[in-house]
């Protein structure tokens, strides 16, 4: 199979939509010539024009703004948010205004908007453009979450998301758009709400989102040098969260560590973690463990910056633990 | 040139400080160049006299915000080469420590509160300082320092309107380089900038921010009234960025022309122009101006170089200053 980058995918995934129905159109700042910084979205203008790749000032909360209502009336617009630390900007919109709207309404209003936007520390960007925030946007109910983990992902779940009646917030990791992966020419979507099961093991779940997924896999590869046969699994949408792929891999292995690039405390970490307790409580041979971000600003220095991110031999240690019966109290 | 002025003391400071700017940023951009500072960073160079004509008006007790293009305020607020390539490197001894880096460096106890990643971030911090000089009876002004694209966001409207409300001491100076990130700033602004401040009834000048002696005119009057209580003030500085938006933005012939930026660089230089200004009023030789800027490329390679071998923060320090004690 072709590999394409995961940014050429997301370019493919709006193409195709943007073809397909002409009520798609993009809004953002810097994504008509300028294609985005990250030159995601570069020809884009070339084939559907200003009218649908539209340039916008610096405003997000206007321009989100302008999305839900466009999206109320009609249209499917698909915002662009240059870094995912400038959902705050937009925290009103989104939550007050886009999440609830089909329920205020008794079911009669839908805003079928998609907001992309990204993830991901350890590009010296420093604290306010190296978040992870979508526990923020998770938390608020009528907003779904997707976490593409490869290019692959990144194209299925684009197309789902543009389809789906409802705001979908998705997240790319920005240090992931030139990775490469295989990708069909054929036309696919993934559907909201079905993990992946990334490789099977028998001894330990890892359950991981975006590019902590790659965490997991290098873990798992590690640990079966070791005769620990990790299973890995990404859920690929939060929101909705394909609860009995979990369970069922819980269930078999008795052992999980939840992964994901979000500070630890209050997070996506969190969550999972306690719905397998609750619902694999009785087939859990030690405590489910949370592996996010460490609950700090992100830090300039690379010497510090490195220190706060999941790595896969923090995972192995944590795993190892977990697999020797070593309850692990406090972290 | 706007008219001379009797200090020569204060002139030859102005073109020493555009000269410090202009060579901080070329040992940056040769960091970047060569790999050895992490991340992008957003260079100054082209906007020097607007930087130094208002940060020359001020006293220690003023304060300003600054942005993401923060470099020039940073220095022109009086900081050293030293501890910015230590910031801009990630090292311990940085103004930041090294937890702030490129877009949050600032030498704090000379009134800067800070660089900012957020596009019109800093404008409610600025004018909540001034609101805190004005209930403490104190009469320092603060300077807030933005890009034309800031002027999209929409918290400065909000910020704008109780400033005037209350007259508080803030001057607004929108540094209208033509450009956000890679669109003209016709293409995102409707009407004035201007009228947009004057709206509020707030008095709004215009000036060439090329030229460093009309900068430092209008701010100090500006300054002096804010400090009698009668701002608060807007000044639209039309200006010029020599690099790209970013140092990594190296093509930039789809958004704007060669012939522009040699236009503004080799015409309207406000280094090459105030340097002429001051030989031909006698202020200083050609001699003494080489020798400047020599002694200033000089410091900055020993900080350049300093900087390199200093130590990264120890590990330890990840998870201090969440908090305050
Ligand atoms: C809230 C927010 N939106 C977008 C960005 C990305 N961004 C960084 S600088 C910039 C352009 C700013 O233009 P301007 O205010 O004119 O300042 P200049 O870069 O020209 O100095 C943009 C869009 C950001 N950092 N913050
Ligand atoms: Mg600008």
């Amino acid at each position: 199979m072709r590999e394409i980058t995961l940014s050429q995918a997301v370019n493919e995934a709006l193409a195709e939509e943007m073809r397909r129905d002409p009520t798609v159109f993009i809004l953002g700042e810097d994504v008509a010539e300028a294609g985005t910084p990250f030159k995601v979205l570069s020809g884009l203008v070339e084939e559907f024009g200003t009218d649908r790749v539209i340039d916008t000032p610096i405003s997000e909360p206007g321009f989100v703004g302008l999305a839900v209502g466009a999206a109320m009336t009609g249209a499917r617009p698909v915002v662009d948010l240059m870094f995912g630390d400038f959902i705050y900007l937009v925290m009103d919109q989104l939550c007050n205004q886009a999440a609830k709207q089909h329920y205020m309404s008794g079911g009669k209003l839908t805003v079928p908007m998609v907001l992309r936007t990204n993830l991901g520390a350890t590009r010296r960007s420093a604290a306010q453009h190296s978040q992870s925030l979508q526990a923020l946007v998770a938390h608020i109910p009528g907003l779904k979450v997707a976490l593409p983990s490869s290019a692959y992902e990144a194209k299925g779940l684009m197309k789902t998301a543009i389809r789906d009646n409802n705001p979908v917030v998705i997240f790319e990791d920005k240090l992931m758009y030139q990775d490469k992966a295989p990708v069909p020419e054929e036309e696919y979507l993934i559907p909201f709400g079905e993990a992946n099961v990334k490789r099977e093991g028998r001894d330990i779940t890892l359950i991981a989102t975006s590019s902590m997924v790659q965490v997991a896999e290098k873990a798992a590869e590690l640990l079966a040098q070791e005769g620990i046969e990790a299973e890995v699994i990404d859920p690929r949408t939060i929101v909705p969260l394909d609860e009995k792929t979990l369970l069922d891999s819980v269930k078999k292995t008795s052992r999980a560590i939840v992964i994901d690039e979000g500070h630890q405390s209050y997070g996506v970490t969190a969550e999972i973690a306690s719905r397998l307790n609750e619902k694999a409580f009785y087939h859990l041979d030690a405590p489910v463990l949370r592996m996010g971000a460490m609950d700090v600003p992100v830090p300039f220095s690379p010497a510090l910056e490195d220190l706060t991110v999941p790595t896969p031999e923090g995972v192995v240690e944590n795993a190892r633990k977990l697999c020797a019966g070593e309850l692990i109290h406090a972290a | 040139m706007a008219k001379a002025k009797t200090n020569t003391e204060d002139y030859l400071r102005m073109y020493r400080q555009m000269v410090r700017i202009r060579t901080f940023e070329d040992n940056a951009n040769q960091l970047y160049l060569s790999a050895k500072m992490p991340g992008l960073t957003h260079m100054y160079s082209g906007e020097e006299a607007v930087a130094v004509g208002i940060c020359e008006a001020l006293t220690d007790d003023d304060r300003i915000t600054s942005t993401h293009r923060g470099h020039g305020h940073c220095v022109a607020k009086g900081a050293e080469f030293k501890e910015m390539f230590c910031e801009l490197l990630g090292k311990a001894e940085g103004y930041c420590r090294g937890k702030g880096g490129s877009m949050h460096i600032a030498d704090q106890s000379h009134g800067n509160l800070g660089a900012n990643a957020i596009v019109g971030g800093s404008m409610g911090i600025a004018t909540g300082s001034a609101l805190r000089a004005k209930l403490q009876g104190k009469d320092d002004v603060t300077v807030c320092f933005f890009g034309d694209g800031a002027t999209a966001q929409g918290l400065w409207y909000e910020v704008m309107n109780m400033a005037a409300l209350w007259n508080l001491p803030v001057i607004y100076a929108c540094e209208n380089n033509g450009y956000s990130e890679y669109t003209k700033t016709e293409e995102i602004a409707a009407g004035s900038i201007m009228a947009r401040a004057e709206a509020f009834g707030i008095e709004a000048h215009q000036v060439d921010g090329q030229d460093v002696l009309a900068v430092n005119e209008l701010t100090q009057k500006l300054v002096a009234r804010a400090r009698k209580g009668e701002g608060p003030f807007f000044m639209e500085l039309m200006t010029y960025r020599y690099h790209g938006h970013h140092v990594g933005d190296i093509n930039r012939a789809y958004y704007r022309s060669k012939e522009e930026e040699t236009d503004w660089k080799d015409n309207r230089d406000p280094i090459i122009r105030f340097r002429a200004f001051l030989v031909e009023q006698g202020i200083a030789t050609e001699e003494e101006i080489e020798a400047m800027n020599a002694e200033i490329e000089k410091d900055a390679t020993e900080a350049v170089a300093y900087a390199e071998k200093a130590p990264y923060p120890p590990a330890h320090e990840v998870d201090m200053h969440v908090f305050a004690d």
